[in-house]
């Protein structure tokens, strides 16, 4: 569900924080129009209004674990995490995680990729949310889902600060709740 | 070798605290650690290492423990954990995701980060993918700087400039991209941990070439041994955590 559907109507901080979002037209490949939010991470006060309006909604959910997925979902995951007292679990790439780990996998449009977690970093029925900066066919947070409900956990929703016309109008990912703050920026704003 | 002198208010509350009882090895080391004792005691090496030669590994790198131990360094020295043999036999791998469970320890680093470098006229703080991600940003949220990601070839998407850094074996490269930063504007450079130093390296000569003044380079933990401070050139080295 959109910010603006969930009490956020015309709150100018959602405006601020699309504007700066900067598309970047055949980036990985043609006829795609990247949604590139390193130029929301330039601007200190739309940054900090994403972040303080995620911690707005999941402070007072007892919420004591922010999963976020690399490596954008880092960017935006931990600013989280310590202002609700939450721990931070990076859900990476194969591979990178050290210790003991569980996988899942899931599609790409050419392919699989994996999703790596570290056990034992969540107690059965701890409240997760999961942040990644963009969903578009939501393959990556399904696959995010899994690994911790695998683990027991209790995952509350999905956040995402940009979500992709696809989502649009569908509430939940794999039955969890999603909360997404803006559509896509359109290619007039490309800067 | 120049340290940039930057007043630390951890200087005058650190010489009233008592000296701190070193931590059991077992306790706050359950988040997933194998069960193997060997782990739990290198780490309480390195924990005595702080406490009884803090000054010898201020001599080289800025480390926050300075003469007296402030009392959140122990902490967040005893919240990572040591895994062997990762990525391969013989390296003694520093992880820092144990540290991320830790509530207060995370955010104690975060504090003495944001301590050391507020109200300095930083407007910019570079981290280096993917692990200066996670420290980086609060960091730039709190002293109100922009965050600008450093990252593997091809992930940035609009236009980057590259560096280019050696490896063991061949070469790799870090972009930043193209206006994220003016000329004469002053950065810190995050990333968690400070190795051969060669990443950083690489991140402070990209930043240089745009015309940006590193003020300093900020890690959570130093292998002093590797000598990495010595590839920084004039740009000073601040450390939490010193871990042989």
């Amino acid at each position: 569900m959109f910010a603006s559907e969930n009490g956020l109507k015309g709150d100018p901080r959602l405006e601020a924080i699309s504007a700066a979002i900067r598309v970047v037209p055949d980036f990985p490949k043609k006829g795609i129009m990247f949604q590139d939010i390193t130029t929301l991470l330039l601007d200190h006060k739309a940054f900090k209004h994403t972040i303080d309006i995620f911690v707005d909604r999941y402070r007072d959910m007892q919420i004591s674990v922010v999963a976020g997925v690399e490596a954008r979902g880092f960017l935006f995951g931990p600013s989280i995490a310590l202002a609700i007292g939450a721990k931070f679990i990076p859900l990476r790439k194969p591979g990178k995680l050290p210790g003991k780990v569980i996988s899942e996998s899931y599609e790409l449009e050419y392919g699989h990729d994996r999703l790596e977690m570290h056990v034992g970093t969540v107690e059965p029925r701890e409240r997760v949310i999961i942040i990644d900066d963009l969903v578009a066919t939501g393959g990556t947070l399904s696959a995010a889902i899994s690994l911790l409900e695998s683990q027991g956990a209790e995952v509350v929703e999905c956040a995402c600060v940009i979500g992709l016309p696809e989502v649009k109008g569908q509430h939940k990912l794999k039955g969890k709740p999603l909360y997404v703050l803006v559509e896509p920026s359109g290619v007039d704003e490309f800067c | 070798m120049q340290t940039i002198i930057i007043s630390s208010p951890l200087v005058s509350h650190r010489l009233s605290l008592a000296l701190p009882v070193p931590r059991s090895p077992l306790i706050n080391y359950h988040h997933g650690a194998p069960p193997s004792i060997r782990l739990s005691s290198h780490r309480f090496t390195n924990s005595l290492r702080l406490f009884s030669s803090a000054a010898a590994a201020s001599r080289d790198s800025e480390m926050a423990t300075e003469d007296v131990q402030d009392p959140r360094i122990a902490k967040i020295a005893a919240s990572i954990r040591v895994i062997p043999d990762f990525p391969k036999p013989g390296i003694m791998f520093q992880d820092i995701t144990t540290l991320l469970l830790d509530t207060e320890a995370f955010k104690d680093t975060i504090a003495l980060f944001v301590d050391r470098y507020k109200g300095k006229d930083i407007s910019v703080v570079a981290g280096v993918e993917a692990r200066g991600f996670i420290f980086g940003p609060p960091i730039a949220l709190a002293i109100g700087a922009k965050f600008v990601p450093m990252r593997k070839p091809k992930k940035l998407p609009g236009k980057v400039i590259s560096e280019e850094y050696s490896l063991e074996y061949g070469t790799d490269k870090i972009e930043m991209h193209v206006g994220a930063v003016e000329p004469g504007e002053r950065a810190i450079i995050i990333d968690d941990l400070i190795a051969t130093g060669g990443t950083l390296a690489a991140a402070i000569r990209l930043l240089e070439r745009v015309g940006v003044k590193i003020v300093e380079c900020a890690c959570v933990i130093e292998l002093p041994e590797l000598k990495g401070k010595e590839k920084l050139g004039e740009t000073p080295l601040f450390v939490l955590v010193s871990s042989a």
